[in-house]
C-alpha cells in the first residue's frame, strides 16, 4: 500500500487488448523450434492452470456429494460408492449453514452500503466541493495507507467494546464490521482519483442550472462513476467474504458469525462428508459473483496494480 | 479581501471549485459560510470524519498509548517502556520473528517469480487469454478459510491423503506436511502462494501489455534473440513493478496470520508461530486476561520495522527505477 503515484490514470486494459505482439515476434512463432516449444509450453500451462486453479473447486464439488470413508480412503477415485446428495442437505439444514450464509451475505451488503457511501461522499468532497482544509483532510486519510492495519487490532478491538458516546458494547452487532471496514483509504483515493479526471465543465453547468451540491452529486457524479463504483464493489464484497480475524474477535455469538468464521469452529464436530459439503457451499457466492462480473474482477485487480506501481 | 484581488494568485484547481461554490472565498461569517457551501461540505464529509475518526485515527494514536500503558478494560496505568522490555525479553519472540523470516523468505524465493514466470508465458498466448486469466485468478476468488481448511484435508498425512496420494504417483514416500516441524512451514508456503499468485499475474499481465511493441521491433532490428528481449526488454520495462511488488510482499508475508493459525495454530513444537500470531495470543489468549499492552507493543515494534524497511528499499531502488 505505499508509493502512490497519483499522476498514473487508471488504465483501460480493454483498449490495450488488440496490441497484437509482445516478446515473440511473427517471425519467431514461424520458427519451428520455437514453434514447437511454445506448443509444449501453452500445452504444460494450460494444463498446469486448470489443475492448479479448477482443480480443487472440481475436487470440492465432487466431495461434497461423496461419502466420507471414499474422501478419505480413496480421495482421487470417481465416485467408487455412488454419490451421496443428502450431504448439501444435512450441511445446509443441522449444519445450520443456512443461517451463515444468510450472516455472511448480510455482512458483506453492510461492508459494501457503507464502503460505498463512505467513498463516494468523502470523495465527492475531496475532489469536486474542496472546501479549503480538503488537502489536509486528504494527507490525513492517506497516511492512514502506511500504517499496518496489525496496529489497529487491539485499539479497535477495545474501541468496540467501550465505543465512545453510545456506551454500549458493539460486540456481535454487525457495525462492529460494517464501520471498521468502511474506514478504508484506498477506496477513497480510487473514488476521488476518478472524480478529478470528470469533466468539470459538467458540474459547471448543472449549477448554472440551479443544481445544489446534493443533486450534482447524486444525478451527475454518481451516474458518470460507474465504472468505479464496480470496482469498489468488488473490492467491497470480495473483502467482506475473505475477512477473518476481525468478525472472528467481535462476533463471539455463533448465531450472528458469517461462514468464515463459523466453518473451522464447527470443523471438529461435523461429519467430514458433511463439512466439506459445507466447504463447497461457501465457495459458491464467490465464484458466482466471478463468473458474473469478471470483467470487472480482472480489471480490479489489475487496477489494484497500477495504483501501487 | 475579495475575488477579483485574489484571482490572480489562485491555482487551477481553486478556480474550478470558485465556479462550483462562488461565494466561497468571500468574508467569513456564519452566512457567508452557509451560503458558500460549507454545511453541505460537512454534510458530505461527515461520514468519512465519524467513521475514520472513531475507527482509524483514534485507534493508530491510542496504540501508541496503550504501548506504554498496562491497560485492561477499565483501568490504565503508565508503565513506560515496561510493555517492550517483556516483549523483548519472551523466550517465544526470537522463535516468532525467525519463523515469519522463514516463511517471508520462502515466500520470496518460490512465491515472486512464479507468478512472473507464468504472467510472461500466458501475454505469449494468442488466443483464449482471459480462459488463462481467469483460471490463473480462480484461487483468489476461494475465501481464503476455505481454501485453508480444504488444503488441511489435502494435507492429511496418512498415505491415502490427497497430496500423499499424487506425489506417490510418481514414488515419493507419503510426507507428514504440516504435522512435522520441519515440513509445516513449508506446506504453509506452499498455499500461501497457490492462494496469492492470481492477483499477482493478473497485475504483471496488465504491466506486460503496457511494454512499448516498438521497443520489441527495435530489439529485433539488432538481432535479439528471444531471451535477451525479456532480459534487455521485458524485465528493465517491469522494473517498477517489480519493486513495489516486492516490498508488497514482504510486508504482506509479514503480516502472515490466516495460515499458521487455521493449519497448525502455531504448532507443532511452535515451529509455525509467527509474529502475529504472537500479537493474538498476547492479547485474546491469555488465561490472565488480555495483555493489550505487550500486544501493541509488539504490533507497534513490527510496525516500526516494516516502516524502516520500505523506507530503505524505496531509498536503495529509487536509483535503480529512476533510470
Amino acid at each position: 500500500m505505499t508509493a502512490i503515484s497519483p499522476k498514473r490514470k487508471p488504465r483501460n486494459r480493454d483498449s490495450e487488448l488488440d496490441v497484437d505482439r509482445g516478446i515473440l515476434s511473427d517471425f519467431d512463432r514461424k520458427r519451428g523450434p520455437v514453434r514447437a516449444t511454445m506448443t509444449v509450453v501453452h500445452v504444460f500451462l494450460f494444463g498446469g492452470l486448470v489443475v492448479a486453479g479448477l482443480g480443487p473447486i472440481l475436487w470440492l464439488a465432487k466431495a461434497a456429494v461423496t461419502p466420507t470413508q471414499d474422501s478419505i480412503r480413496t480421495p482421487l477415485a470417481l465416485f467408487p460408492n455412488g454419490i451421496d446428495w443428502a450431504n448439501l442437505g444435512q450441511a445446509w439444514v443441522e449444519a445450520h449453514i443456512d443461517q451463515y450464509f444468510l450472516n455472511t451475505i448480510v455482512i458483506a451488503f453492510g461492508s459494501w452500503f457503507f464502503q460505498l457511501l463512505i467513498a463516494t461522499t468523502a470523495g465527492y468532497a475531496l475532489s469536486v466541493l474542496r472546501p479549503r482544509y480538503a488537502p489536509i483532510l486528504n494527507g490525513a486519510v492517506l497516511a492512514t495507507l502506511f500504517i499496518p492495519s496489525i496496529v489497529l487490532l487491539v485499539p479497535l478491538y477495545l474501541t468496540i467494546v467501550h465505543p465512545p458516546l453510545i456506551g454500549v458494547s458493539l460486540l456481535n452487532n454487525y457495525l462492529a464490521v460494517w464501520l471498521p471496514t468502511a474506514a478504508n483509504a484506498f477506496n477513497i483515493l480510487l473514488v476521488k482519483r476518478f472524480f478529478d479526471s470528470l469533466p468539470r465543465e459538467v458540474f459547471e453547468a448543472a449549477r448554472t442550472d440551479g443544481a445544489g451540491p446534493f443533486r450534482v452529486f447524486w444525478s451527475i457524479v454518481l451516474p458518470m462513476s460507474r465504472p468505479i463504483l464496480g470496482v469498489v464493489s468488488v473490492f467491497a464484497i470480495i473483502a467482506a467474504l475473505k475477512d477473518y480475524l476481525w468478525p472472528f474477535l467481535v462476533l463471539p455469538n455463533p448465531a450472528v458469525q458469517p461462514l468464515s468464521v463459523r466453518l473451522p469452529a464447527i470443523q471438529q464436530s461435523t461429519e467430514l462428508d458433511v463439512f466439506l459439503a459445507a466447504l463447497a457451499i461457501s465457495t459458491i457466492i464467490p465464484i458466482v459473483l466471478f463468473l458474473a462480473f469478471q470483467r470487472v474482477f480482472l480489471r480490479s485487480a489489475g487496477l489494484g496494480g497500477a495504483v501501487k506501481g | 479581501m475579495t475575488i477579483t484581488e485574489k484571482a490572480p494568485a489562485l491555482l487551477e484547481s481553486e478556480r474550478e471549485q470558485r465556479v462550483l461554490t462562488p461565494r466561497a472565498r468571500q468574508r467569513r461569517s456564519p452566512l457567508t459560510w452557509f451560503r458558500g457551501g460549507g454545511l453541505s461540505n460537512l454534510i458530505f464529509l461527515a461520514p468519512m470524519l465519524i467513521v475514520f475518526g472513531v475507527f482509524s485515527w483514534s485507534p493508530i494514536i491510542q496504540s501508541f498509548i496503550m504501548s506504554l500503558q498496562k491497560t485492561n478494560l477499565i483501568t490504565s496505568q503508565w508503565v513506560g517502556l515496561d510493555n517492550f522490555a517483556n516483549v523483548l525479553a519472551d523466550p517465544l519472540l526470537g522463535t516468532a520473528v525467525l519463523n515469519t523470516l522463514y516463511f517471508a523468505g520462502l515466500a520470496l524465493v518460490f512465491g515472486f517469480p512464479l507468478p512472473l514466470l507464468l504472467a510472461v508465458l500466458m501475454s505469449e498466448v494468442k488466443r483464449g487469454k482471459g480462459v488463462y486469466s481467469a483460471l490463473a485468478y480462480l484461487p483468489v476468488i476461494i475465501p481464503p478459510v476455505v481454501a485453508v481448511l480444504l488444503w488441511k484435508f489435502f494435507y492429511d498425512a496418512s498415505p491415502t491423503g490427497v497430496f500423499n496420494t499424487i506425489i506417490g504417483w510418481v514414488g515419493i514416500p507419503p510426507q507428514p506436511w504440516i504435522q512435522s516441524a520441519v515440513s509445516a512451514m513449508p506446506s504453509l508456503v506452499l498455499e500461501a502462494t497457490w492462494a496469492a499468485a492470481g492477483g499477482s499475474i493478473i497485475i504483471y499481465l496488465a504491466a506486460l501489455l503496457s511494454v512499448p511493441p516498438e521497443l520489441y521491433d527495435a530489439a529485433e532490428v539488432d538481432g535479439a534473440s528471444i531471451w535477451r528481449k525479456i532480459w534487455h526488454v521485458t524485465l528493465p520495462q517491469l522494473r517498477g513493478v517489480l519493486f513495489i511488488m516486492l516490498i508488497l510482499q514482504v510486508i504482506a508475508t509479514a503480516q502472515v496470520f490466516l495460515e499458521p493459525f487455521l493449519f497448525t495454530g502455531g504448532g507443532p513444537n511452535n515451529s509455525t508461530v509467527t509474529v502475529l500470531v504472537l500479537i493474538y495470543r498476547y492479547a485474546f489468549q491469555n488465561s490472565l486476561g488480555g495483555n493489550y499492552g505487550e500486544a501493541t507493543a509488539l504490533s507497534v515494534m513490527l510496525a516500526i520495522v516494516l516502516a524502516v524497511l520500505s523506507f530503505a528499499y524505496f531509498k536503495l531502488t529509487e536509483r535503480w527505477s529512476s533510470n
